[in-house]
């Protein structure tokens, strides 16, 4: 498997402009909103963060906080109407990839950043084989014969451990497991040797056993690759073990960054707080569950100041007023909390 | 496939049965004296009568009559009409002319239908997207004759671009404008059907996995997207061309073509029981197998279907 690294390293990065010494892939301040009959909802209000080649970064968020919508912005899928981005940027190898032609981008999806979805029952395409649809890519994209590309899309199949590759080569989506529907999807993703991998919540339509197996297979899948990861999830146990980073996100903002041991270990958000203790844990039987209470802001009018203000157990007026930035908050972390301190330097 | 093949072939036999049963049953059940009006002013001979009489078993019952119907037509004899005519002679010259123009309908309709319905369902709400509704809605609510008689009329007679009737060579050239007034109404659906197959598949999660493939747009929407949205479209093809097959009274008489569609009007106005039933048969026949090839492209388009 030593062979795809140094394929990797052979082909000039798609992005164009070399590599300057910025980030591989950085969003910046992104704004989306979503225009509907009942009004516009503000779906990423400012969203900044990045991921580096061979790192992992985990964006973790409940549902409607806008960490899939960001994932689908970077990629250029993001359905307009209604999904309008109305700021930011999305910079690849330092170029804004918002600002360029639809063929720039369109070279970019699959080579530069590829993306896995949650539910490979309907991400795949019912009507052709599996084999077909990953053999597809290497014959468009690299423009390789029948039989080549074929062999090409077995030999992927193999890296995902999907047992008799070259038998499944000729299945339909419908006649695979969800687990080995998953691997196929993350075989179609890494087919052209993406430098980022998007996975959007992969292991959520799986039951508890195979999560476990394709979380495993994607975190050796990227350290082999070397290849940036953003693992989007909702699920603060599948990140732990895999990421090196955690972005959380609420109402469609990052609310903290940090390293994935600091973030348990301290939360810096009271927010990331109420996600840790609403772990069940297994030295605490008998006790019931903590939550955070209330739900989530309407994204067509969030409250004014922190929008985590009405369910936060430390609220203060002067969150009720103010919007707090994100800040660092130590070395590598960062909180957009007016009580950030305070968390960190709590015994 | 091999079994699924079998299955549906074995399925045609009971509708075949049936369906010309009712035919039988229902053209000879028509009150009247078949042989009225046979002889010119006179009336039949007894002789002649005796001979029909024994021919078609006319003093038997239903059953009789069928059976021994079926029994000859298995032997691929017809029979003959009522002036000794065979009625196989009939449905050989009329069918192709049928089939001609049912051929150009069908092609008319699969272009332009698929055609606008496609463009349309990619920019819902555009300007073409409003045409195309609009366009459609008319030549849903006018009726096939309608639509005839203007474009003869406008075309043929006024304009002088076409003839207004086929010649009775049937050149394909001749059979455009027949074969859009045929295939009117239907263009119409199959627009129609397209366009909201192709919208509705549009947002689909595979084909937002196709783009994030980096396919070209050409990819996604010619292989991805149409592939799927053409089941039903195709389901509605089908099933027209069954319908088609069957003759067009009207389109064929506004346009003078000998098709049998017109055979099978004459036969019913001048009682020729044994003709409309003969050429019944036939066209049940045809519906049949154009429905199971329907079914098998249907399978051969839909993986999910070929393996339940």
């Amino acid at each position: 498997m030593s062979d795809i690294l140094v394929s990797e390293q052979s082909a000039p990065g798609p992005g164009g402009s070399g590599r300057p010494s910025g980030r591989l892939l950085e969003v910046d301040d992104l704004r989306v909103e979503f225009r509907t009959r009942d009004g516009v909802a503000k779906v990423i209000n400012g969203v900044t963060y990045h991921v580096d080649a061979g790192e992992t970064l985990a964006v973790l968020g409940e549902s409607g906080s806008g960490k899939s919508v960001t994932a689908q912005t970077i990629m250029g899928i993001l359905d307009t109407p209604p999904g309008f981005v109305t700021g930011g940027q999305v910079r690849f190898h330092g170029k804004d990839m918002l600002r360029m032609s639809d063929e720039e981008r369109r070279r970019i999806r699959g080579e530069g950043i590829a993306m896995i979805f949650q539910d490979a029952l309907s991400a795949l395409n019912p009507v052709f084989t599996v084999g077909f649809q990953i053999a597809e890519q290497f014959r468009v994209r690299r423009g390789m014969g029948r039989a080549e590309a074929k062999k090409r899309a077995i030999d992927m199949l193999d890296q995902v451990k999907i047992p008799n590759a070259k038998g499944r080569f000729n299945n339909y989506p419908h006649q695979f497991s969800g687990g080995m529907r998953q691997r196929a999807m993350i075989a179609m993703s890494l087919a052209l040797d993406p430098e980022v991998l998007i996975a959007d919540e992969p292991t959520t339509a799986l039951d508890v056993t195979v999560q476990a197996q394709i979380m495993d297979l994607l975190a050796e899948l990227q350290r082999e690759r070397q290849m940036g990861m953003i693992l989007i999830t909702h699920d603060l146990g599948v990140v732990a073990d895999v990421a090196d980073r955690i972005a959380v996100m609420y109402a469609g903002r990052i609310v903290e960054e940090a390293d994935v041991y600091e973030l348990y270990a301290k939360p810096a958000h009271p927010y990331t707080l109420g996600l840790i203790d609403s772990i069940p844990r297994l030295d605490e039987k008998g006790q019931q569950l903590r939550t955070i209470k209330g739900l989530p802001p309407n994204l067509m009018n969030i409250p004014p100041g922190c929008p985590f203000n009405p369910r936060c157990p430390m609220a203060q007026p002067v969150c009720r007023e103010k919007v707090p930035p994100l800040l660092q908050v130590g070395p590598a972390r960062a909180s957009a909390c007016h009580f950030a301190e305070e968390l960190v330097n709590r015994v | 496939m091999g079994r699924y093949l079998l299955r549906r072939l074995l399925q045609l036999v009971p509708v075949f049965i049936g369906t010309t049963f009712l035919i039988y049953w229902l053209v000879w059940a028509v009150p009247g004296d078949p042989f009225a009006g046979k002889c010119g002013e006179r009336r039949c001979p007894d002789q002649y009568i005796a001979f029909m009489t024994e021919k078609y078993h006319l003093d038997q019952n239903v059953f009789v009559q069928y059976a021994n119907y079926m029994k000859n037509l298995l032997q691929g004899d017809f029979g003959q009409t009522f002036s000794q005519r065979e009625i196989s002679d009939i449905i050989l010259t009329s069918y192709p002319n049928t089939l001609k123009l049912a051929v150009v309908a069908l092609a008319i309709e699969a272009i332009i239908g698929l055609g606008a319905g496609v463009l349309s369902g990619l920019r819902r709400n555009g300007f073409l997207d409003n045409l195309v509704l609009v366009s459609t809605l008319f030549l849903i609510a006018l009726p096939v004759f309608v639509v005839g008689f203007v474009l003869q009329w406008l075309l043929g007679v006024q304009w002088g671009i076409i003839k207004p009737t086929v010649s009775s060579e049937m050149r394909w050239s001749e059979l455009i404008v027949p074969g859009f007034v045929l295939g009117s109404a239907s263009v119409a659906y199959i627009a129609r059907v397209a366009r909201t197959s192709i919208a509705e598949n549009r947002r689909a999660d595979y084909v937002r996995t196709a783009i994030a493939k980096g396919l070209p747009m050409r990819r996604v929407v010619g292989v991805h997207l149409l592939r799927n949205s053409l089941i039903p479209v195709v389901t509605l093809l089908g099933t027209d061309l069954g319908a088609l097959m069957g003759g067009a009274i009207v389109t064929e008489g506004i346009f003078g073509i000998n098709g049998i569609g017109r055979q099978v009007f004459r036969a019913i106005i001048t009682k020729e029981s044994a003709t409309v039933v003969g050429i019944v048969v036939v066209l049940v026949l045809v519906y049949l197998v154009m429905n199971l090839l329907v079914d098998l492209l249907y399978a051969a388009l839909d993986p999910r279907i070929r393996y339940e």
